[in-house]
């Protein structure tokens, strides 16, 4: 208490009215996801705080009226898809570019944040073009790649600060004592890389989960994930129930919360912003 | 190393197999795993740019400049540039100047963690359920009408969705977490030794902001606007589901979209989207530009 009087009344003022507007701001973001969860349980909610009474038919509604199992089943094997292709491209190309140093590696380096700084929608657009002209549009294998194409540098820039930490001289005593490159890889590199190499992979999961703009770009009827078939469901509301809605979007909820908090036990919160900020070749 | 090869001429470099010259610039096998990266994003990324921007100068009618001139030419589409800056750029400044206090407040927390990890929920779930939720949530029968009402603010609930509102507000919910966390990244990178040092010898709070943090933190401040607002002006979804997108939401993306997917003409839409490229581009460069005239000189004092 006595270092709180000794500050001026101003000082304190200012501090109450910050956490006054931290509090706002969750508090109507836990209420706008509170509302859509209370929604899907509800059987009419119409001019009242509290629906009326609670079910769960709009869950059964909602997986038989927008085909849910195929559309889960979609957008697994969309997502494992792209898990695996860019940590089998992006971490090699990031063990090369945090041990080498080569001529044009800042150039490299430009081109792997360069997808991660421009919006999905602006390269989308062209990027869809030419997918459709190659016949590869609409098809799973199209929206694959499209999702690959943010998450490959993503990978990259995740895994070079992990890489930079291990000692060289780790790999040099491996070849030493005889292993070649295919064992220095499974024995030495890949068990000191498994906790970096699970987290970048579990926030690629996250982010294709949620990636909208260039699925929704390269995406036919049936290459749809979750979040795109969320969309339609909203942009065509009015013709199903808004509950049967709502109960989709928990789905998704769910769906990505769990491997959020699942991918939180590896990394911290600010760093699924601010891969974007490493510093470009050192 | 040539120096020493040339006063040897046994071991000269011509006489260094091809290989061996490549190995000894790095251009070893090692090297080459980034290959398939760089391949990758040459033929996905690179490639369908400069294919859209080709493109984009083969209009239907044939001309060079058709499809620029027929964009400035009609209102409807050169002002869905002024709609989306009149959207991005106060939702980016709003957010940027509420993240900077909050950040201060946040890095003399014990533990922001749990704070941290609410704020990026938003982010991880992304604008489609964000505009779902806020459709209920803010709708005339909605939560926050409901409480204002029995506050007693307004008589008649305040329309909040399928307006500006609606995707402005949308994009401080989705917006406000991201500049947060960046900023929040750049304010514990500052060694809290040298605001110690402000104290004791006598700055106040505030002195010690703009004399000793704003000065450091103008870069990062500026990279964080640039994200950011890059982020906001290629709004998609939530202008499309929580605002008016024929009319006072009309954002650039929709143009875009509606070019392509809806009259199919992708010579229109590829130059659409490299009109967005040039906005972000030109106000990227503005803000640098700024930046450069407002602070020079080296980040010293940081921890990183």
């Amino acid at each position: 208490m006595s270092a709180a009087r000794t500050k001026p009344v101003s000082e304190r003022l200012w501090a109450a009215a910050v956490w006054a507007g931290i509090g706002f701001f969750v508090v109507n973001l836990l209420a706008l996801i509170a509302v859509v969860i209370t929604s899907s349980f509800a059987t009419r909610w119409l001019g009242t705080w509290l629906p009326n009474a609670l079910t769960i038919k709009w869950y059964f509604e909602a997986w038989s009226e927008f085909q849910l199992d195929d559309v889960l089943l979609v957008t697994f094997e969309i997502v494992f898809a792209v898990v695996v292709i860019s940590g089998l491209i992006g971490v090699p190309a990031a063990y090369a570019m945090a041990r080498r140093e080569f001529p044009g590696k800042k150039l490299v380096m430009l081109l792997f944040l360069l997808p991660l700084l421009v919006p999905p929608v602006t390269y989308g657009i062209p990027m869809a073009t030419v997918l459709y002209q190659t016949g590869l549009g609409g098809t799973m294998f199209g929206v694959i790649l499209a999702n690959l194409v943010p998450t490959v540098p993503f990978v990259i820039l995740v895994m070079i600060p992990f890489i930079e930490q291990i000692d060289p001289r780790v790999e040099a005593a491996a070849k030493v004592f005889g292993a070649g490159t295919f064992r220095l890889f499974t024995d030495v590199l890949l068990p000191l890389l498994t906790p970096g190499i699970l987290a970048a992979l579990l926030l690629v999961l996250v982010r294709t989960i949620a990636m909208f703009e260039l699925t929704f770009l390269t995406a036919g009827p049936t290459s749809q994930t979750l979040v795109v078939a969320l969309y339609y469901a909203v942009f065509a509301s009015g013709v199903r129930a808004v509950q049967s809605i709502d109960a989709m979007a928990v789905v998704y909820m769910v769906t990505t919360l769990v491997w959020l908090v699942i991918a939180l036990r590896f990394v911290n919160p600010t760093q699924i912003v601010t891969r974007a900020k490493q510093n470009p070749a050192h | 190393m040539s120096s020493v090869s040339v006063a040897r001429p046994a071991t000269s470099d011509d006489r260094l197999t091809l290989k061996q010259r490549l190995v000894n610039r790095g251009l070893d096998g090692v090297t080459m795993l980034t290959l398939p990266a760089i391949v990758f994003t040459l033929a996905l990324f690179v490639y369908p740019f400069c294919y859209g921007l080709w493109l984009s100068f083969r209009p239907k009618d044939g001309s060079l400049l058709g499809n620029y001139a027929t964009f400035f030419s009609d209102p409807f589409l050169y002002h869905t540039i002024g709609t989306t800056l009149a959207l991005a750029l106060p939702v980016t400044l709003i957010n940027l100047l509420a993240a900077i206090p909050v950040a201060f407040r946040v890095r003399l927390m014990l533990r922001p963690r749990l704070l941290t990890t609410i704020l990026v929920i938003p982010i991880t779930l992304g604008t489609v359920l964000v505009a779902e939720g806020m459709l209920t949530y803010l709708g005339p029968q909605g939560w926050f009408n409901r409480v204002i009402m029995w506050l007693g603010l307004t008589n008649a609930p305040v329309r909040l969705v399928h307006n500006y509102w609606g995707v402005f507000l949308s994009l401080i919910i989705t917006g406000f977490p991201f500049t947060f966390l960046l900023t929040l990244s750049y304010v514990t990178g500052i060694d809290p030794a040298l605001e110690q040092a402000g104290a004791t010898l006598g700055a106040s709070a505030s002195q010690r902001f703009r004399t000793i943090f704003l000065p450091l933190l103008v870069p990062g401040l500026a990279i964080t606007f640039c994200l950011s607002f890059v982020q906001a002006f290629a709004v998609f979804p939530s202008a499309v589901l929580l605002g008016a997108p024929a009319g006072p939401t009309r954002v650039i993306s929709i143009a875009a979209y509606q070019a392509a997917f809806e009259s199919y003409d992708y010579s229109m839409a590829s130059a659409i989207a490299m009109i967005m490229a040039v906005v972000q581009l030109a106000v990227v460069a503005a803000v640098l530009v700024l930046r450069n005239l407002a602070y020079r000189g080296p980040v010293a004092g940081t921890k990183g």
